[in-house]
């Protein structure tokens, strides 16, 4: 797949850099006891845990306020709909990657059908018609490659991950197909449409995500742990930490 | 001693035999518990939609969820497991006051949460054993969003079918108010009495 897109020297080393992240990094990293949340780096994570609290509460949040008051609902609903299809040819590649040749069939066919009948993405034809998007990342194919997971990370501005999703956005963010069929001129307005639309993700999701960051007791581990356990839903990966009974062991001890 | 052997055998025999029997018996027997763990998630899920389109206020949509939650939850069992080791120091009277104020936290906690279903709509779309308990599944189809999965840990542990769990979009409720409860209770320096008070104005 990557072979038929040419990427510039610089960024096939970057590339290769993060594939080796992923996979030397996490070898590295110590054993942990299962059931236990693979955090080595947490005094280092807490404190790009405190910055990220104020990135979000002096930028992020007032910014997205700003936005969800200026534009009206459907407007909004736009650039999330030009968002959403502008990544799909990238779930395409990694659906493509993991050999998921029915969810790049899907893919394929909602990126066609809401770029031609849609106004280039505007509108969502596909999602009325029940042709929804599998989502994908290069995160998933390093796990569905059997890369391990690596340590929990929370990035400056790019908030939780970890080093087998971090490598993966890197790779993402390099080798969005996008980028590639863009012509030079065009290359910034994915990332500005994709910044709209995660101004408006923060928007709607306003309570919930004040309710994490600012109204746990711990915001730092509820994150953490809220991450781990979509991110392992959503990539399909058993949950190492939380599948136990209350009725035979009521008293363990949280994590 | 022959004779020894043949008592022995039949014996033998007979306990497998009974044993057939039992596993026989026990094939309809997990069925009808699955069917009855599906029943207890319908009445909640009905209970649940019905709120979310009454268009009552704040106040008495909080009122509805902690009734929901009194009635078809194991609330004890939440409360205990969220609490972990701290509970095995806890005095009874302690336990019950902690009880209480836990069930008025969660039902606002997750009341706000489902609040921002209104206008949506829950479905239970199977249920099947998972582990030692039932596992019942829905799907929550709210406005101008993609479904999410919503999934119910049932146990008849308590004596009656009640559900222990939820998996939100594959959140775990049990687990993260476990790190939660711990969390508030390392801020109150292990006092469970500070942690109750919290309890009571949190959520």
């Amino acid at each position: 797949m990557f072979s038929k897109i040419s990427f510039p020297a610089p960024r096939r080393q970057a590339l290769l850099a993060a594939v080796l992240l992923a996979t030397g990094l996490a070898g590295c990293a110590p054993a942990v006891a299962p059931g236990k949340i693979n955090d080595p780096y947490e005094a280092q994570n807490r404190e790009n845990h405190a910055f990220n609290i104020k990135f979000d509460s002096h930028v992020l949040k007032p910014a997205s306020q700003a936005y969800g008051h200026a534009l009206p609902g459907p407007v909004r609903q736009g650039v999330s709909n030009l968002a959403g299809n502008l990544a799909l040819p990238s779930y395409v590649a990694n659906d493509l990657l993991q050999a998921k040749f029915a969810a790049a069939g899907q893919n394929t066919l909602r990126f066609a059908f809401n770029t031609i009948f849609g106004l280039g993405g505007l509108l969502n034809p596909a999602g009325a018609l029940g042709l929804p998007a599998a989502s994908n990342d290069f995160g998933e194919t390093l796990y569905v490659w059997g890369a391990p997971e690596g340590a929990y990370l929370e990035v400056p501005f790019l908030g939780p991950s970890t080093q087998r999703d971090l490598a993966g956005t890197v790779v993402d963010t390099l080798a969005d197909p996008v980028n590639s069929i863009l012509p030079q001129n065009l290359r910034g307005y994915p990332t500005a449409v994709d910044l709209a639309s995660k101004l408006g993700t923060r928007y709607r999701y306003n309570d919930m995500i004040n309710s994490i960051l600012y109204g746990s007791a711990d915001s730092y581990a509820q994150e953490r742990l809220i991450y781990l356990e979509k991110r392992h839903h959503d990539i399909g990966m058993p949950s190492p930490t939380t599948n136990f009974d209350p009725y035979e062991d009521p008293y363990a001890n949280s994590n | 001693m022959p004779i020894r052997i043949d008592l022995t055998r039949r014996r033998l025999i007979a306990g497998l035999m009974g044993g057939a029997a039992i596993s026989a018996l026990a094939g309809p027997a997990a069925a009808l518990d699955v069917s009855a763990a599906r029943t207890l998630v319908n009445h909640v899920v009905d209970a649940v939609n019905q709120i979310i389109n009454s268009g009552e206020s704040e106040n008495k949509m909080f009122a509805d969820f902690e009734k929901v939650f009194a009635t078809y939850a194991d609330v004890p069992i939440i409360a205990r497991s969220s609490l972990g080791i701290a509970a095995r120091s806890a005095s009874p009277a302690q336990m019950k006051a902690y009880t209480e104020a836990f069930q008025g936290y969660i039902s606002r906690k997750y009341g706000r949460r489902f609040r921002e279903f209104i206008g949506g709509k829950i479905t239970v779309t199977g249920a099947k054993p998972l582990n030692s308990f039932y596992e019942v599944l829905s799907t929550a189809k709210l406005r101008g969003q993609q479904p999410f999965d919503l999934r119910w840990w049932v146990s008849d542990k308590s004596g009656r079918f009640l559900f222990f769990n939820m998996i939100i979009d594959g959140v775990n409720m049990l687990a993260t108010e476990r790190t939660e409860i711990g969390s508030m209770l390392d801020q109150e320096h292990g006092n469970i009495e500070k942690l109750i008070a919290k309890l009571k104005v949190s959520g």
